[in-house]
């Protein structure tokens, strides 16, 4: 048993022995990350159990500095052999590579030193029946309110927690915990005329149990969105006003973290490059990443190179003030990390986003769409079509097609098109309506005009 | 036959693996199988023309799956021992409701799969770090001497080797070993405070020397210079319902998206998708036939076997017009009482099998790619392709041209910025009225998403003109 090293408690000093193994073996600085948890899901169809997945995992990164160079391993297998070959090689692989003169752990005295608890951990567990049973509760409710819901993709409930472990040469050591709690549905309506079938899904994410949307709200959210895409058809091609539901804002929001992430604008890869204390946005148009939030879904007490995280203001009344950075990216830029790193285990770290959202405004989803003789408002988008060298933007939409300032019918098959300098200046109206269902999320964004292709 | 070889490399005797598979093969369980996989992940990548960052990962564990009727019990474990098996056994059967106990499960017969499709030595996949680096630095010349305007070049060199092993309750105990590779290059240009980006890429189940052979390394750096240069000229799409004509080799996404994803069995069963009433019905233009092919040798969606064990085959999905048939993994074969085509696959241990694709193309037709290009007098022609997403139940379906031309009377014009491309599954193959004889597969970098699962496969397709189809550019 000497050869395992895998009690849970035991993971603060594995990663400290791991540290000054890698020392000795002649890393000049190094940083380890150790990630365990625990898994259930459950998934029900027409009322029955489809499948059952539980397990726990473990994963182990570590990052070594031999000067200035640099390599990152990572490993499932914690016996000592498996760990010592591990710390060899991240040794060697590291010699392999070139000097990159900004790299290297953040300066000690930047670590986080409190570690707020920021309320990330329930230790509720539910046993297997309970999964079950919310998870046919919340397809029993999709699947009961109107008849034109015929089948169903089925109901999921799953529940996980895990435990973070960070440490560095310089002597930081952190740990936490979290846990989530999750339900989905996925019903299907059919059009009883044509035959024709519409797919949608609502679903609820907390990190505490007592938090979540019950089953039947959840359900019935389902098969409202479901039912009201029967009909969808095309519409001609033209520049219209364009409303972005508050799911569908969020990805424009998850497009903006992309373009500020310190990685592609070093690289030249952003079309924000450049354009720090600029004007992105209309005066009314803030934007945070606060990775603070006491229960949030993207809160941590330190970021991916044991930073404290932080409340930074992205956009203030329209302009670009800051950008998302780690120590690497940053020092690239000649700026301080926000405390963004985000490390999957294994890989160096990244730039991420803790909790990002637009700010919300005051009218509701209703007043907006109001506002719109013509125009479309947009429920779901599909495909890849941004490039995020340019902010060129193109994308399969669905939503529905306004017609003096009501919802008059569903439309399908059409896309969106613009740049997104364009789209973030043209936001005309920010929605009251700011739901965290993620890391990433925005009220409903009325934006003035978008060429959208139909027939 | 001898001892299975993976038997060793995951330290376990058979008498261990039949133990577990027997725990789980209760009373009420219709099929049970374990899934043993070990896997060394490598990259090395390049940026401002350093090499400076290298990784390497290795995982290993277990998956153990029962299904009985159209219930699966799953569980995984990253640990190897008698106990986490037995422990993994138990959960996975718990949806049999069935009495514990050992069952007998039949002697499996030793076997390798009937052929090698991707025959590299281990010493083959395991590359000397420095000749990684040196390929990569020369990539990077190659890039920058293509044109001064390349101002930065990306380059990452990923590669995976991957050991499995099936030991399933029909009788089968089998062993693979997957080598996955793949290097990428991505090129930023700038003129006039005007930024662009062009990538290239290819790989497959290949070793090291594959980028060597006609200097294809070059060639990829070379390639994306010259779509971030062209992109710098490039003018905006149009908007609105025209013919395009799509070049051969990985605009073949249009089948993965407008049709393959809506031909897998799980869908059919449940019957969510937009395919699920037209088995036998007419889907396409009878210059179509469509194949999803396992069997080709050293191609990125290749497999000896499918992660269920069973050997991967050629399917034809749609042959001139007609759909013909679905691709499956075991379960949902025997729930819809049709043929196992070998297409049960899983991005690792911790995954359920899924019916996936492997290389999915259409079958060359006859006429020259000039003269479909020649038949269009406005419309788009589209080369290059980045992602691509479908709605499998109402059949819309979305991919994004990154290379794109306007043609103007007949003749290939000016470029055009990127633009995403919509029609409907069922009726877009229909519109397709003119097949080339130039059937080329993709060079290797496609990676499939379905149900947070990723998995390596191909596409593949000749020059062909699609009548009508919506362009989302920005100009009327």
């Amino acid at each position: 048993m000497s050869q395992q090293l895998q009690q849970r408690d035991g993971y603060s000093q594995l990663a400290m022995d791991l540290l000054a193994k890698a020392k000795r073996g002649g890393a000049t600085e190094a940083d380890i990350i150790i990630a365990d948890g625990e898994t259930f899901s459950v998934q029900v169809r027409l009322g029955a159990v489809d499948r059952l997945t539980k397990a726990r995992e473990k994963h182990l990164g570590l990052r070594v500095f031999v000067g200035k160079r640099s390599a990152s391993t990572s490993t499932s297998d914690f016996t000592a052999d498996s760990l010592n070959q591990l710390v060899a090689q991240t040794y060697i692989l590291a010699k392999a590579v070139v000097e990159d003169q900004v790299s290297g752990l953040p300066a000690a005295d930047q670590l986080a030193g409190a570690k707020p608890d920021l309320d990330l951990y329930d230790p509720t567990r539910l046993n297997t029946e309970q999964q079950i049973e919310l998870a046919k509760r919340v397809e029993a409710a999709a699947m009961s309110t109107d008849e034109r819901v015929t089948n169903s993709e089925g109901g999921d409930f799953d529940s996980s927690s895990g435990r973070v472990v960070l440490g560095n040469s310089h002597g930081f050591l952190g740990e936490y915990q979290s846990s989530s709690f999750s339900m989905s549905v996925s019903p299907v309506a059919t059009d009883p005329e044509t035959g024709a079938m519409q797919r949608d899904s609502w679903y609820a994410v907390q990190r505490k149990f007592a938090k979540l949307d019950s089953p039947e709200a959840v359900g019935l959210e389902a098969a409202r969105r479901t039912v009201r895409k029967l009909g969808a058809k095309k519409v001609a091609t033209q520049r219209v006003p364009v409303v972005f539901d508050s799911e569908t804002a969020g990805s424009l929001m998850g497009n903006l973290c992309s373009a500020v992430s310190g990685y592609s604008l070093y690289k030249g890869a952003s079309f924000l490059a450049g354009q720090l204390d600029k004007s992105l946005a209309p005066e009314y148009v803030t934007v945070y990443d606060d990775g603070r939030v006491v229960g949030g879904l993207g809160s941590r007490p330190f970021d991916g190179e044991g930073l404290p995280t932080r409340k930074t203001t992205v956009v203030e009344r329209g302009i670009l003030k800051s950008y998302l950075l780690d120590t690497y990216s940053g020092r690239k830029l000649g700026l301080a990390s926000t405390g963004n790193a985000s490390r999957s285990v294994g890989e160096n770290p990244s730039v991420g986003p803790t909790n990002f959202y637009l700010a919300p405004g005051t009218k509701t989803a209703q007043d907006i769409i109001k506002t719109v003789k013509q125009g479309l408002y947009v429920t779901d988008l599909i495909g890849f079509g941004i490039n995020m060298v340019t902010g060129d933007y193109s994308r399969g939409a669905a939503g529905f097609w306004i017609e003096g300032g009501e919802l008059a019918y569903p439309v399908e098959e059409i896309t969106i098109a613009g740049n997104l300098k364009d789209m973030f200046a043209g936001i005309e109206m920010i929605g009251s309506d700011l739901v965290f269902r993620g890391r990433i999320a925005s009220p409903t964004v009325k934006i003035a005009e978008m060429m959208l292709a139909g027939s | 036959m001898g001892e299975l070889v993976q038997l060793t490399s995951f330290g376990l005797t058979e008498g261990e693996v039949l133990g577990a598979l027997g725990r789980v093969k209760v009373r009420d369980v219709d099929y049970a199988d374990l899934y043993f996989e070990s896997c060394v992940s490598e990259s090395v990548s390049m940026e401002e023309s350093l090499v400076k960052r290298a990784a390497k990962s290795v995982s290993q564990g277990v998956g153990v799956r029962a299904t009985a009727g159209e219930k699966t019990g799953f569980a995984y474990s990253d640990e190897l021992t008698k106990k986490d098996l037995e422990l993994a056994a138990d959960t996975a059967r718990y949806i049999a409701n069935s009495p514990s106990g050992t069952h007998a499960v039949p002697v499996p017969v030793h076997h390798r799969p009937t052929r090698d499709l991707y025959p590299i030595e281990r010493a083959q996949a395991e590359v000397a770090t420095a000749d990684r680096v040196s390929l990569l630095n020369a990539i990077d010349a190659e890039a920058r001497r293509y044109d001064p305007r390349i101002k930065n070049v990306m380059a990452s060199l990923n590669t995976e080797y991957k050991v499995v092993m099936v030991a399933t309750s029909d009788g089968t105990l089998i062993g693979d070993v997957q080598p996955l590779s793949r290097l990428q290059v991505t090129c930023i240009a700038e003129e006039n405070g005007q930024r662009q980006a062009g990538s290239f890429g290819g790989g497959g189940r290949v070793g090291f020397e594959f980028y060597h052979e006609g200097d294809r390394y070059l060639r990829y750096a070379r390639e994306a210079a010259r779509e971030a240069i062209l992109n710098l000229t490039a003018v905006e799409a149009p908007a609105g319902v025209m013919p395009v004509v799509l070049g051969g080799g990985w605009p073949g996404i249009l089948l993965h998206e407008a049709i393959g994803h809506g031909l897998e069995a799980d869908f059919n069963r449940k019957k969510t998708s937009a395919f699920s009433h037209l088995l036998g019905k007419r889907v396409a233009s009878d210059v179509c036939t469509i194949v999803d092919d396992g069997t080709l040798p050293g191609r990125r969606g290749s497999l000896n076997m499918d992660d269920e064990g069973t050997p991967t085959g050629r399917t034809v999905l749609i042959e001139q017009g007609i759909l013909r048939g679905y691709i499956t993994d075991k379960l949902n074969a025997r729930l819809m009482g049709i043929p196992v085509t070998g297409n049960g696959r899983r991005e690792s241990y911790q995954s359920v099998v899924l019916p996936r694709m492997t290389n999915t193309f259409m079958l060359a037709g006859t006429l020259d790619p000039e003269e479909i290009i020649r038949s269009v007098d406005r419309g788009l022609y589209a080369v290059s392709f980045g992602g691509g997403q479908v709605d499998i139940t109402n059949g819309k379906f979305v991919f994004s041209a990154s290379e794109a031309y306007l043609i103007e009377g007949g003749k290939v014009t000016r470029p055009v910025k990127g633009a995403t491309l919509i029609g409907s599954g069922p009726e877009i193959l229909t519109k397709v009225s003119m097949v080339g004889h130039d059937l080329k597969l993709d060079e290797g970098i496609g990676t499939c998403g379905k149900e947070g699962q990723s998995v390596p496969v191909g596409v593949g397709l000749p020059t062909i003109r699609i009548d009508e189809i919506t362009v989302g550019g920005t100009q009327r």
